[in-house]
Parts: C-alpha cells; structure tokens; sequence
C-alpha cells in the first residue's frame, strides 16, 4: 500500500514538474516575444534617432534618408491627443464619480451604465472611424456649416479636422478613464466619507475636498492610459482628420494633421522603395514606441504606488 | 471595495423618509446647487449610455439604403434627358441625382443645374458600357451581397468582392471567411499560450517573477497595433516565408500570428484577474489535502474559474475580429478561400483601405458602412456575452468567499 502510494507521489511530483515547466515555458515564451520585438525596433531604429530626426519637418520629402524628419507627426499626435483629453477627463471623472458616489451600485441604472462602458471598450476602433464619418463630420460638422457658412462655400467643419479625430478618440478611451477613476474611488476608505459627512459637510463638500483630492493619483492614471491608447490608435482617425501630407503645420482645430502612427502606416505599405526607407521607418517607429511604453511604464508606476498607499490606510 | 454596499445603504437610508417629486428630497430643497449638481452629475454619466446609442444610430443610418434595398449600384440607369430631369419632382430628382436630404436642401439652383449636367455626362459614359448585361444589376441588393453569381467572362458563378471597375462587385463572404480564417488563426495561436501563462503567472510562479513578468504583459497589451502590423510586415513576413516557403508572402497565417500579439495580454489578463478572483482558501484547502500546486491549480481553481476563462476567450474573439491595422499592412486581395496560405482580407481591413476611395453617400461607402454595422452588431453581441459570464462568476466567487 504505501508502496503504491510513494509510486502516485512521485507520479504527482512528475506530473506537478512537467506542467509548472510547461506552463512557465509558456510565460517565458510571451516574455521573449515582447522583448524580441522591443529589441528588434531600437536595435535598428537607435542609429537614425536622432534629435535633429525629431525636429525636423517633411519639407525636404517624406522618403528622403537624410532629410527626412517627424516633427510635423509628434505635433498633430500630441495636437489630438490633448484636444481629446480635454474632453474624455471631465466627462469620465464625472461619470465615475456618478457611479460609486451617488448612485446605488446595484441600481438598473448603473447596471446599463456599465453595460455600456463594458460595450463601448469592446467596439472595434475602425467602427469608431465609420462612427466620426457619419456622426462628428457628417452630421455635427455638416449642421455647423449650414448653420455658420454662407450658402455654397466650401465646408469648414464638414470634412475631416483634429477636432472630430479628437472627439472620436474622446469617446474611444471614455471607458479606460471611467474604469481606472472608479478603482481609485472605491479604494478609498467609507470612514473618510463618513467622517466628512458627520462633521456636518455636505455631498458635494465631501466629493469635492475629501474624495477627489484622494482620487487624484487614480484620475493620473486613468489619463495617463487613455493617452497611451489613443496616441499609438490609427484606424478611427483614418478618415477623421489624418493626413497623407501637409505642407504646414495645423493652425486651427478645423484643419487636418499630420500623425506618427499614420506616417507608421505610409512609411511600411506606400514608400517606393520600402528596403531603402527602413531605417526611416525604424526610427520613426521607435519614436512611437517610445512615447507610448514611456506613458504606460508612468501608469503601471503611478498605479503601483496608488494601491500601496491605498493598502496602508485600510 | 467591501466597504461600499454597507454605506451606500446607510446614505440612502437616512434620505429615504423625504423622497419627493422627481427625487427631489427636503433635505435637498435647502440645498438647490447640490442637487442641480447631482443633476448635472447624472446627465454627464448618461453620455456613455447616449455614445453607445449614437454609434448604432449613426453607423446603421449610413447602411441604412443597403438594409433596405434602396441603394442602386447599376452601372447602367435608364437615361434622361435634361427636359426629362427637369419635369421631375424635388424628390425624384434628389434620388435621381443621388443626394442625400442635407446635401439637396443646402444647394440652389445653379448647384443643382449643375449636378444635373454632371449627371448626364456620367450616364452617357455608362452607356457606352450598358453592352454588358452585367452592368444593369443592382450589386449592392442583398441576392449579390450574399449569394454566388456567374459574371461575364467567369467559368462558375462566384462570390466576389470586387468594388473597383465599371461592375463593383460587393460579395460580402470572401470578407466575412477572411475575418474568420484570420481570428481564428489567432486564436489557436493566442488561446494555449495565453491561458498557460495566466495559470502560471496566478498559482505557480514565485512572487518576484510575477512582479515582474505581470507589467510586461500589461506593456505588451500597450503596443500600438500599428507597431504589431509594421513588426509582422518588416520582419515575420520574411521569416515565416523562409520557414513554410509558400508563395504568397501576405496571407493569413501571418496575419493570424500577427494579429495573435495582440490578443495574448487581452486573454492573459481576463483569465488571470478570474484566477486570482477564486477565493484563496479554495488553493489553501486543496494544498492541505496533499495535493501539489499544479494539482490545486488545474483541478481546484481552473473549473472555479472557468467561466471566466471562457469569457476571456470570447472577448479575445471579439478584440481579434475588430483588429484592423494589423490585418490592413498584412493582407492584400480579397480571395475566397479557407486556405491559411493564401491571403486573407478581413473586414476590418477592407473598411480601412477602402472608405478613402469612396464617394460620399454612394453604394460603395453604404456598403462599407453596412460591413461596419454587422462588425458593430457581432462584436456587441461577444462583449455582452463575455460581461455576462464574467458577471456571474464573479457573483458567484464572492457568494461563496
């Protein structure tokens, strides 16, 4: 008996071995994967990053090896971007705060709400295009111009500008500015709200001065991450504002611009000669690689620190 | 978290003795601005609700004509002369003219008059073409949207998509194979791997190598999907084609693989945060029973949180479906076939290379925008079911703790 029982033992112990290998070689093997791709792109894209790449514009031709610059792509990228922070922060705090502060967490209503917010995260990014097509251009830009151009002239707003990419990508990332502000709310102890409540302050009092203020590490977060998404996103603004070239820089949120991920895009499927540009193409990717790990790596670190702080007060 | 039912009661019972008209309470009668800005507060958080709306509307509102059957893709119409436009009435004329109710009421004459001649050029152009008897058919009705048809100098009827030419031809199936063939690709590439390492990363590995490798992931999920594309394009295309030596260089085993680095951090951290949410007394118990870590894990926690897992797949699906510019730098021709070797064109990519090259309100862009709506439906219809489960198990874990 105890025979059979060491026997079954050591087959557990095989069996435990083979599989926590089996499982952590496949751990291991998404880990390489990152780290091949990581490598890959600043192996061969370090030698033409250079700050002179980064400050340059495309007025010397996009192809061009030595010319060649992205300034133009970081402006209309950082342009949208922060168009469309403006407006997805407010709204997302807010309705956060509806959800945790107000509401009644089992209510129908917030129920639907995160339907919605779960739903909306969920739809494909190129359905957000079609989305600032037929809503943003069409409809909202196409009533502006009725309503503020004379007759017959050409559109202003009707037609694809920073603002309507901006707005599309506002209503993209609502659900991850949502999501990260509601952690943070919730993580905050009852007893602060309480003790504010009992010391005679109101709701809004308490929201504004006790729970915002502890919330605000969160908020960052939530900010944070929406722009890391958005600014490495190309499919909804391919027809929201994106373009090809422009000769000059954007001077007003009607006009179109000029974006690095698109510019990944034009430089991989449209260059001549694709072999020739490579390393254009590598160091340009870089850049976006760059500024979006930058982005998360603060998140994930903000976050970190947010939830053992958060540990400490409970 | 669990400190939070227990005060929203409290808030709510110490109001609920004054509950009034519209919610109006006493105690906030005295307080007008709170609750004007409870109000505002409200119709702020609705806007999520109002954006899912709004993108079905506006979406299906372009398709709209195509649903319905009222969009004519027929190279050849029946002609008019300019005597004959002019008797037409306003509505006639604008569905003549091909107009939308926008763009007819914000003309005047001139523009009209215009368009008309216009119009009359294009048809007399599209007469020199009516000798082919495909050129009168309405491509864009469902029966050539769905169903195979034999063209003009074709050996079998077929499904094609082909918007391009004289005939645009709008088979929708090549599309939808193509969407399919490449997520599902993705899928058997995504789903072992991803789910191996979440068992992993949750129960098996020391804690300093889940510090680690857990914000690794989360930064591989941070990769811009432009970046993947460029990767799978500029350096796995090659290699693929060196290892299997098929001859097209873009097809959907490298699209699928592609798009697979995408969809790994999705499934990893979905079944990972439905691994750590099954009680740890559940792995305690099992360990205290002699059994090993891997047996805890694969036979205690994994059935606990299958649900969950299975919705990390579904949602996978519904991210690998929706994918588009990784699937637009690698595809190229639409081809109707299952073949993991030849290329694929999902639908994703198709919307993206293609709505640039449309005219505004035309077929092809109805059609562009009904593919849209059919994506927008599918992928609802996979996040609602995958929240669902989700929903549950976590009711259920919680229930149980």
């Amino acid at each position: 008996m105890s025979n059979e029982g060491a026997i079954r033992g050591t087959r557990r112990d095989i069996a435990s071995f083979f599989f926590t290998g089996l499982t952590g070689l496949c751990t291991a093997i998404i880990t390489l994967i990152l780290l091949i791709i990581v490598g890959n792109i600043v192996y061969h894209g370090w030698g033409r990053f250079t700050l002179g790449f980064l400050t340059r514009g495309t007025e010397h031709g996009m192809f061009d090896l030595d010319k060649a610059g992205i300034f133009p792509m970081i402006f209309g990228t950082a342009a949208r971007v922060l168009v469309m922070t403006m407006f997805v922060v407010p709204i997302g705090v807010i309705t956060a705060i509806y959800m945790t502060e107000y509401a009644h967490r089992s209510s129908r209503l917030v129920r639907l709400l995160r339907g919605a917010i779960n739903n909306l995260a969920g739809v494909p990014s190129i359905v957000f295009g079609l989305f600032g097509v037929g809503f943003f251009i069409n409809f909202v830009g196409g009533q502006m111009d009725l309503a503020l151009n004379a007759k017959g002239s050409e559109p202003i707003w009707g037609k694809p500008a920073i603002i309507w990419a901006s707005l599309t990508l506002a209503v993209m990332t609502l659900p991850v500015v949502i999501v990260a502000t509601e952690e943070a709310l919730k993580a905050i102890p009852a007893g602060l709200r309480e003790a504010s409540l009992a010391l005679g302050a109101t709701k809004l009092e308490t929201i504004i001065k006790i729970v915002f203020p502890q919330a605000l590490p969160g908020i960052l977060t939530g900010g944070i991450l929406a722009i890391s998404r958005a600014t490495g996103e190309v499919a909804p603004i391919l027809f929201t504002g994106a373009a090809y070239y422009m000769a000059s820089l954007p001077k007003s949120l009607s006009d179109q611009f000029m974006d690095l991920g698109y510019h990944v895009y034009i430089l991989s499927t449209q260059a001549q000669n694709v072999d020739e540009t490579r390393p254009l193409l590598y160091a340009t990717v870089l850049a976006l690689l760059a500024l979006t790990f930058a982005l998360n790596i603060v998140a994930i670190f903000v976050r970190a620190r947010m939830r053992a702080q958060m540990r400490a007060l409970h | 978290m669990r400190d939070e039912p227990q005060t929203a009661a409290a808030m709510k019972s110490t109001h609920s003795p004054g509950v009034g008209w519209m919610g109006v309470r006493r105690g906030h009668k005295a307080r007008p601005l709170e609750w004007i800005v409870e109000k505002l507060i409200l119709l702020t958080a609705l806007s999520a609700i109002l954006m899912i709306l709004l993108i079905f509307f506006f979406v299906t509102r372009e398709a709209w004509p195509v649903f319905t059957g009222n969009v004519n893709s027929a190279a050849a119409v029946e002609q008019m002369t300019m005597e004959e436009m002019q008797k037409l009435s306003p509505a006639q004329l604008q569905k003549y003219l091909e107009l939308s109710d926008e763009e007819f009421r914000g003309m005047d004459q001139e523009t009209i008059k215009l368009l008309m001649e216009v119009k009359l050029e294009a048809m007399a152009e599209a007469k020199a073409h009516s000798e082919n008897p495909d050129a009168k058919i309405n491509t864009a009705s469902w029966r050539y949207l769905l169903q195979p048809y034999q063209w003009q100098g074709y050996e079998k009827p077929e499904h094609i998509w082909q918007p391009v030419g004289n005939i645009h031809k709008y088979n929708i199936i090549p599309l939808l194979i193509g969407s399919l063939k490449v997520s599902f690709i993705a899928l058997a590439a995504s789903v072992p791997m991803a789910l191996a390492a979440a068992i992993y990363i949750s129960q098996l590995a020391p804690g300093r190598v889940r510090e680690v490798v857990k914000p690794m992931i989360e930064l591989m999920a941070g990769i811009p999907s432009v970046v993947l594309g460029f990767f799978a394009l500029i350096v796995m295309a090659g290699f693929l084609q060196k290892i299997f030596g098929y001859p097209t260089r873009l097809n959907a085993l490298l699209a699928g693989l592609a798009l697979s680095l995408a969809v790994i951090p999705i499934i990893f951290s979905i079944a990972e945060d439905a691994l750590t949410s099954v009680p740890r007394s559940y792995t305690q118990g099992a360990l205290a029973l002699g059994a090993s870590k891997w047996q805890a894990a694969w036979q205690i926690v994994l059935p606990a949180a299958l649900p969950g897992v299975f919705a990390a797949v579904v949602l996978g699906f519904g991210r690998a479906i929706g994918e588009t510019m990784i699937v637009l730098m690698t595809s190229t021709a639409s081809v109707m076939s299952w073949s993991i070797f030849e290329s694929a064109r999902p639908i994703t990519a198709t919307i993206a290379a293609e709505m640039a090259e449309t005219v505004f309100g035309g077929h092809h862009y109805r059609v562009l925008f009904m593919l849209g709506a059919l994506l927008f439906a599918f992928t609802f219809l996979l996040n609602l079911i995958g929240d669902l489960i989700i929903h549950r198990l976590k009711g259920r874990l919680e229930g149980k703790a």
